[in-house]
């Protein structure tokens, strides 16, 4: 059917006399690819490539945003010196490394369990599904935000519930107050809202998985653990791992839940980077070394996000 | 018991019916425990505020507590406190919230800011997802169906600029508002998330296009279609059901994003998410009138999402997984 059209719209175009195939034809295509696809450069250009152009030259400057008419100084590399040999930086790092490993892990295990169960297509399990996606469409900001006042030690929902099972005081415990208490406030809520987000893709990912694969282990008489692990975990790894990539790019920016939830606090145990750029450029006004800061950010999230790629692509291959 | 061992191939791949009932069982418990922290938000704006706070919480409206418009009140509305002489003094109250207001010792003195801002947010969610969708439609037809140069370079480009913290982004979009005058606008605050979302846009529509046979628009342009009509006759109808999902994901991001609104507005252009979190009452946070903002502001987004539930998946990876 396509070769037909094809041909046809070959024979017709040759048939055609010259003026009568421009009148026909209207703006040529590469006319109408170019007038569709600027715009969107343009103001890509405009909103993101002519600001991260802007960042890098502030990066090299002294310039403070709320001192406008200072002179303005080039330092250098200075500022990437000066962030990559200071602890502070370094801390604000691991809390931002630590934070996206513990997350995701919790909900790569608990999305992966979820949607294998959601394989098993009980009934009613489309509405369940629909239920569980409900807390990844909500604003971060927004309910967490509410999450502040589950987490109140007297009057909160969740010591309430804590101390329910648990039989510890409800007030004996400050989830957001304390040293090691408060990365897991974050990890908590994290995982409450986007593990259904990996779980929505490893359905996809186990459903995508032929039935007659299963048959064919079936027949050599493979027993169910030993078909979860050679076939149903493998052909699944790519979806998994794609999860992971979107959630790990999107943890590693991680900025509204934090800034809500504890600020950095207490002290800077969960000051994750973009609250130390945050601190940096909108609060002590060091526009110059915060832009290096984001420029290093930015150079950390494409790399590893470029590498890992790399390594998805050779487990599709496989 | 059934001889398990002598099952066909069949009830291999199709689980047993207890495998099914207990699936069922520990997701429906999941589900429920997720929806916990929800029905909290919903049951606390309607709660006065000594029952939002109370040790151990009440559950069950009209069993554990009784149910007020309070929190909506205090949503809506600021008061200032009155002597009881003067409240006295005044004609009887016309409406519930003063009412209650007065039973405070208070009086309503005007509304508060709740709804320009949730106007903003809507202003501005809707303003971007248009300006999203027209320019993604347009990039994502030019990609699908034309020898672009460089097009995988440039997809990836649209793409990485996803990549960038928000806060990162902030600063230089700071500094150029300042200068241009857009600072603190809903025009500014609707030309950033459409830049945000026209990538989205541009590789979930090409996903949709590419599926939309081209023998179509080839068919339609020998029968004399110019490309342009081809387009708007032919290619965007099909493209409809698509068009939809993408606007839907666009104004979901537009209403949920807050690291730039909370650094980029302070007053006329703030949308609701900076705003929400800084509602407070007498002596600190006023829990239900917050839960009552919140309320009002998930409610539009529980019901897309019910909407667009088979188009999730799509929407959340960029178009990389499809059903």
């Amino acid at each position: 059917m396509p070769r037909t059209l094809n041909t046809l719209a070959e024979r017709a175009a040759a048939a055609t006399p010259q003026a009568v195939a421009r009148r026909v034809r209207g703006l040529s295509d590469r006319a109408v690819a170019w007038a569709f696809i600027s715009p969107t450069i343009v103001l890509l250009l405009a909103i993101n490539i002519f600001p991260l152009v802007w960042t890098i030259w502030l990066s090299f400057t002294n310039y403070r945003a709320n001192r406008p008419n200072a002179p303005v100084r080039w330092i250098g590399g200075d500022w990437y010196t000066d962030i990559l040999t200071n602890p502070d930086i370094w801390v604000a790092m691991q809390v931002t490394a630590r934070f996206v490993i513990a997350s995701i892990a919790i909900q790569t295990v608990l999305g992966f369990t979820l949607a294998w169960l959601i394989d098993r297509r009980f009934r009613g399990h489309g509405v369940w599904t629909t239920v569980i996606l409900l807390p990844m469409m909500l604003s971060p900001a927004v309910v967490g935000n509410f999450w502040t006042f589950l987490y109140q030690p007297q009057i909160g929902l969740f010591n309430y519930m804590v101390s329910f099972v648990t039989g510890v005081p409800p007030s004996s415990f400050q989830m957001l107050g304390d040293v090691t208490l408060s990365p897991w406030a974050i990890v908590i809520v994290d995982t409450w809202m986007w593990t259904p987000y990996v779980m929505l893709i490893c359905v996809a990912g186990l459903r995508s998985i032929p039935e007659h694969i299963y048959e064919a282990a079936e027949i050599d008489r493979a027993s169910a653990w030993r078909r979860f692990w050679s076939i149903t975990l493998p052909m699944a790894l790519p979806f998994i791992m794609l999860a992971v990539l979107f959630r790990g790019i999107e943890n590693f920016k991680m900025f509204d839940m934090v800034n809500l939830l504890t600020g950095g606090g207490p002290g800077s145990t969960t000051e994750v980077a973009s609250i130390t750029l945050k601190r940096e450029a909108f609060e002590k006004w060091r526009t110059g070394y915060s832009s290096a800061f984001a420029i290093i950010l930015f150079v950390t999230v494409f790399g590893l996000a470029n590498i890992y790629v790399k390594a998805l692509n050779r487990v599709k291959q496989r | 018991m059934p001889a398990a061992g002598l099952s066909t191939a069949h009830s291999i791949v199709e689980p047993t019916p207890l495998a099914r009932r207990i699936a069922g069982t520990i997701v429906i418990a999941y589900a429920v425990l997720a929806l916990i922290p929800l029905v909290w938000i919903g049951l606390t704006s309607i709660k006065s505020p000594p029952d939002s706070i109370s040790y151990p919480p009440k559950v069950l409206p009209w069993v554990d507590f009784e149910p007020t418009i309070e929190g909506y009140c205090n949503l809506f509305t600021t008061r200032s406190r009155q002597t009881p002489e003067y409240i006295a003094s005044l004609p009887p109250a016309d409406d519930r919230c003063e009412a209650l207001a007065r039973g405070k010792g208070m009086v309503v003195v005007g509304p508060s800011n709740y709804v320009p801002r949730f106007v903003n947010s809507v202003v501005i969610a809707f303003g971007s997802t248009v300006l999203a969708v027209v320019l993604g439609t347009l990039a994502a037809y030019g990609f699908s169906r034309f020898r672009v140069p460089l097009k995988d370079d440039l997809l990836f480009f649209i793409l990485s600029t996803r990549m960038m913290p928000p806060i990162a982004v902030a600063i230089p979009i700071f500094l150029m508002y300042r200068e241009l005058g857009l600072s603190d606008t809903r025009l500014g605050m609707i030309l950033l998330y459409t830049s945000v979302n026209v990538s989205l846009a541009v590789w979930l529509l090409k996903g949709f296009i590419d599926e939309i046979p081209r023998e179509y628009e080839e068919a339609a342009m020998i029968d004399g279609y110019t490309r342009l009509q081809a387009f708007v006759k032919v290619v965007l109808p099909q493209a409809t059901t698509g068009i939809a999902a993408t606007a839907i994901f666009c104004l979901i991001f537009a209403w949920n994003e807050y690291a730039f609104a909370v650094l980029l507005t302070s007053g006329s252009a703030q949308t609701a998410p900076p705003f929400i979190p800084i509602i407070i009452g007498e002596g600190g946070q006023d829990w239900p009138a917050v839960a009552a903002g919140t309320t009002l502001f998930l409610l539009p987004i529980l019901a897309f999402t019910i909407l667009l539930r088979k188009q999730l998946l799509r929407g959340i990876t960029f178009g990389a997984v499809r059903k």
